[in-house]
């Protein structure tokens, strides 16, 4: 029964062709029928029926998305088959579908092995295209002889492949390159130009992650790029020379000729030419000749019609421009006519080569008319012009900047450019800009001051960073504000609610500090002379607005509490406690706002309460840096990874006697506090009241000596004039760039403030990840392969020694002593004589492992 | 992404091929790069919707997740190859031309249909050129010669 459903099977398959015609007419229910005829067929003895299941199967997998990893098993059958057609079709599926989690990957080993080994050319290259994509370790430890036998085959055909697969095979398994790399070697001096253009692509490769290592190998490589005529094969070596000569210098110089040899050539193919300019570029740029010569070059491809030209060329002058700025000068008006290109792409290119010519001089003038650009383009583009002005302009803390009071209403500017999503940047920026620099904090405030009355700009949710921001700095600033009436009323406007409860909280305490200067200003200016705040506010200059009279001060106070009472019953925790609390301080001291008309007493309670209240307010708040976490040392015996648990008896110990204490104290110790805004789910998963939560903080402190940065609260008492607010909210006439623009102007007359910089330091530093074992061992390998077995050992053990500094990536150039010798003669294996220099005992970070450099190259 | 970071430890140059007609259908995938179905299927979506946008007046090149993507349309095919972000994009938009020329040679004016019906052969061919994401071979002739010598063994 069974052989003859298998004979029906057999002899009524369908064929490839049928599956794919069925499959045009209806789709998914033909898939499944066919998967189970495929099921069906494919379990059957005879290869033929087997393999055309197969490769229906494999059609399937492929364009079909249906997996078929369940088959691995009867492709290993196909491909035993003695037929070229059946094993193709196996190989084919194999690669398609093998992985490393493949569990009869064991079992083609050995098939590989014998079709690597077979005396047809064809099915050796089989294989190998089969081994370089699906090589595991394994595959490649137990193969690497037969690849090896076969980089010296007589077929040119089997030898390119076998080329392809010595990568991969490296990739998984470094100690083939003890048998493999000389005849790796060998084969660039071959004169078939495919050969060698797979050779090179080898090379190509292996040089990107390990430069170092091949420099030996220049000579040859220099031989290469003068002689071969090939467009492949010649890019390829000069992305090898781009990365050798970055970190061998002399390099440079000897290879700057041939690239302009290349580069004169009468009908050179753009891909190779550009292959050349870009190599100048990025390697090469010190090599004055060429480097001219490679700009005149870019030129002609800026000013072509084919878009991709165009795009190539700005796109190499973006390499050049950090280091020569002239060659991005030189070609301006190309940049700018590319700004209104309509490719996507080719207008990014040129914004970045835009904000590269930035500078001092020309900085207000192309903000001017990038803004203008922004709001005539898409979102995209819109904020991507926003984002490279953003960046360009706090770069090295605002070195750019000059004149301050312009930067900070064209950050309030950005605000209202209806596409603007950049909320989080600028919002960090106005705060940075407060707290580093001084002179701008009045600008600040008067900006801050028309974000915030603006009802209109609470609706947008991308704007909500910087409201909060205005909001910040319009509360730490208030003595700048010439109002603060209108500012506690726009923090307090109805429009709020649209805020989320994070940001609603800053807008309460920001309040809460205009209240408190307020206040403070009424009551001092009730005292001429007892107050040492009234003998400053009076002797510091221009005219102060000390006039809060008891009418003023009252309306404040009674618009504040009408403000915050419909918020003392909201569900967010945050914003109902600081609502009470501005309530509470407010209750406190309400009856003696009254008394203070009337009476003289410099003693009462409330006044004591404000002047504390100034007092917690009165210290200046700094930048931060940010490396100033790291730099906290950790005190001894401290374990952060350990568990919280202590803390638990901690809590039960301190809920008791807190219970009892009364309400008017929480005041007082709710001011001490962090200032940062708690996370919205911290606020409302810890219930307990604030009392609590700072005492339990005092608590750790004392228990674990930790000491957080402190917050500092900013000074308050100074009340100065503030201009009219006249920032405009219309744009000037629309103007395009012209290439006037960048000639430098002349100098502002007023002088640049101070900005306080800190030791802001580097990035941290990353860590070298784990796949860099492998890739060290490859090295290691290459570098015995190629200074000889000797050497080999001594090398391993240097390296152990320096492994945790060793990085993939090329050094800095800091090749202090690179010994000269005479060309090593690969052919007999001669040994390098041993040098002292080399052994570089580094402990700290960079490690210079010194290369020799031929003689004749130098 | 763990993928994108699988990706830049192997080093190949051609990570991926695509032939996807204007409605996004698949009519070649070959990977270099190890993928799940489901990822392959994602990419396979993204790098349509980015191709089949494009003017063309605009460049052949599109930036793709850390890479690169050379594309170039042939009627109603997009041949898009997904290369490393520091390649010579010119050297690959001559690649594509290649294989489409070869293509053309074998199917006789070629068209979709062609590659539908033939996909064997087009992993064949596709296979001559390019091995393991690296470019092996670039000679036309030479590629042809080997088709014609490999249809005889079947």
């Amino acid at each position: 029964m069974a052989s003859s459903n298998s004979l029906m099977d057999s002899l009524f398959q369908r064929s490839l062709e049928d599956l794919i015609k069925g499959l045009r007419l209806g789709e998914s229910t033909f898939i499944s029928r066919s998967l189970e005829e495929i099921r069906r067929e494919i379990k059957l003895t005879d290869l033929s029926t087997k393999s055309v299941a197969l490769q229906k199967l494999s059609y399937l997998a492929a364009l079909h998305g249906v997996d078929m990893t369940w088959a691995a098993f009867h492709a290993v059958e196909v491909v035993s088959s003695s037929r070229f057609a059946h094993k193709r079709i196996g190989y084919h599926a194999i690669a398609q579908s093998f992985s490393d989690q493949t569990p009869v990957m064991l079992l083609i080993t050995n098939q590989l092995r014998k079709d690597l080994n077979s005396s047809n050319e064809h099915e050796v290259s089989l294989a190998l295209e089969c081994l370089a994509r699906i090589g595991t370790d394994d595959l490649a430890r137990d193969l690497t002889s037969e690849v090896f036998t076969l980089l010296g085959s007589s077929k040119a055909l089997v030898r390119k492949k076998a080329i392809g697969v010595v990568l991969r095979v490296f990739d998984k398994y470094p100690d083939a390159v003890k048998v493999c790399f000389k005849r790796l070697v060998e084969n660039l001096e071959s004169s078939d130009p495919q050969l060698l253009s797979a050779v090179v692509g080898v090379f190509c490769e292996l040089t990107a992650k390990d430069p170092r290592s091949y420099l030996p190998l220049a000579p040859e490589f220099y031989k290469i790029l003068v002689d071969s005529r090939n467009n492949w094969v010649l890019i390829k070596v000069l992305k090898i020379f781009a990365k050798l000569a970055s970190i061998e210098p002399r390099l440079a110089k000897k290879v700057a000729d041939p690239v302009c040899e290349h580069m004169r050539k009468q009908n050179v193919g753009k891909s190779l030419l550009f292959e050349c300019i870009r190599t100048v570029f990025s390697s090469l740029s010190n090599q004055e000749v060429a480097l001219k010569l490679a700009v005149v070059k870019i030129r002609e491809f800026l000013m072509d019609d084919d878009p991709n030209l165009k795009y190539l060329g700005l796109h190499a002058l973006s390499i050049v421009a950090p280091k020569h700025l002239w060659a991005v000068l030189e070609n301006k008006e190309a940049v700018v006519k590319a700004m209104s290109d309509e490719d996507p792409n080719v207008k990014l290119e040129a914004l970045h080569l835009l904000m590269a010519m930035v500078n001092e001089d020309n900085v207000t003038e192309i903000s001017r008319i990038l803004m203008n650009y922004a709001l005539k383009s898409d979102p995209l583009f819109c904020n991507e012009i926003i984002g490279s002005i953003l960046v360009a302009c706090s770069r090295d803390s605002y070195e750019i900047i000059v004149d301050f009071d312009w930067y900070v209403s064209l950050l309030g500017e950005m605000a209202r450019v209806p596409h603007c999503q950049r909320g989080k940047e600028i919002e960090h920026q106005l705060i940075d800009i407060g707290t580093r620099v001084k002179d701008a904090k009045l600008e600040l405030v008067r900006v801050s001051r028309a974000l915030l009355i603006d009802p209109a700009l609470l609706g947008n949710q991308f704007l909500h960073p910087i409201l909060s921001a205005a909001a910040w700095a319009s509360g730490e600033y208030v003595e700048f504000s010439k109002s603060p009436y209108e500012i506690a009323e726009a923090l307090l406007q109805p429009r709020t609610c649209l805020l989320p409860d994070s940001i609603r909280a800053i807008y309460i305490y920001s309040a809460f500090k205009v209240l408190v200067f307020s206040l403070g200003a009424y009551f001092s200016s009730q005292e001429p002379t007892s107050s040492p705040l009234a003998q400053e506010s009076t002797s510091s200059g221009p005219s102060m607005v000390n006039g809060f009279t008891y009418n003023s001060i009252s309306s404040l106070v009674n618009m504040i509490e009408l403000g915050l009472c419909s918020l003392s019953g909201t569900i967010d925790v945050e914003v109902q406690e600081r609502a009470k609390n501005v309530l509470g301080f407010i209750g406190m001291i309400k009856h003696e706002i009254a008394e203070k008309a009337t009476s003289q007493n410099s003693e009462t309670e409330a006044h004591r309460a404000i002047a504390f209240m100034e007092d917690v307010f009165s210290e200046e708040l700094g930048p931060v840096s940010s490396t100033a976490q790291e730099k906290v040392p950790l005190p001894e015996g401290l374990d952060l990874n350990e568990n919280l648990e202590g803390l638990q008896e901690i809590c039960r110990e301190v809920l008791e006697p807190m219970a009892e204490s009364d309400y008017s104290s929480d005041k007082v110790s709710f001011s001490v506090a962090k200032l940062r805004i708690r996370d919205q789910e911290e606020a409302s998963s810890s219930l307990p009241p604030p009392l609590e939560s700072s005492s339990l903080l005092a608590e750790h402190r004392k228990r674990h000596g930790l000491y957080y940065l402190s917050s500092q609260k900013s000074d308050d008492h100074n009340d100065r004039d503030g201009n009219d607010n006249n920032t405009s909210n219309e744009y000037p006439p629309a103007n395009e760039i012209s290439v006037d623009s960048f000639k430098p102007k002349k100098k502002i007359s007023k002088p640049r403030p101070v900005v306080v910089k800190l030791d802001e330091g580097d990035e941290p530093k990353r860590k070298p990840d784990a796949s860099s074992s492998n890739d060290e061992s490859l090295s290691r390998a290459i570098q015995t392969a190629l200074m000889g077995k000797g050497k080999g050992k001594e090398k391993e053990k240097e390296k152990e020694r320096v492994k945790e500094n060793h990085e993939m990536n090329v050094d800095t150039e800091n090749i202090e002593q690179s010994s000269r010798r005479e060309k090593k003669n690969k052919k007999n294996g001669e040994r390098s004589g041993k040098r002292s220099s080399r052994r570089q005992r580094g402990k700290e970070a960079s490690v210079t492992k010194p290369v020799e450099v031929p003689d004749l190259l130098l | 992404m763990s993928e994108i970071s699988f990706w830049s430890n192997l080093s190949l140059q051609i990570r991926f091929i695509l032939l996807q007609n204007r409605q996004g259908k698949t009519r070649l995938a070959k990977y270099y790069v190890p993928l799940e179905e489901s990822e392959k299927h994602k990419v396979e979506y993204e790098v349509h919707r980015l191709v089949v946008n494009r003017d063309s007046k605009f460049t052949n090149f599109v930036e793709f997740r850390t890479h690169k993507v050379i594309y170039r349309r042939y009627a109603g095919l997009f041949f898009s190859l997904c290369v490393d972000i520091t390649d010579n994009e010119l050297a690959y938009l001559e690649c594509i031309h290649l294989f489409v020329e070869i293509l053309d040679h074998f199917f006789s004016n070629v068209c979709e249909l062609d590659l539908v019906f033939n996909f064997h052969k087009v992993y064949l061919i596709l296979d001559e050129f390019i091995l393991a994401g690296e470019l092996q071979e670039t000679s036309k002739r030479a590629i042809i010669e080997r088709m014609s010598e490999l249809e005889k063994l079947e």
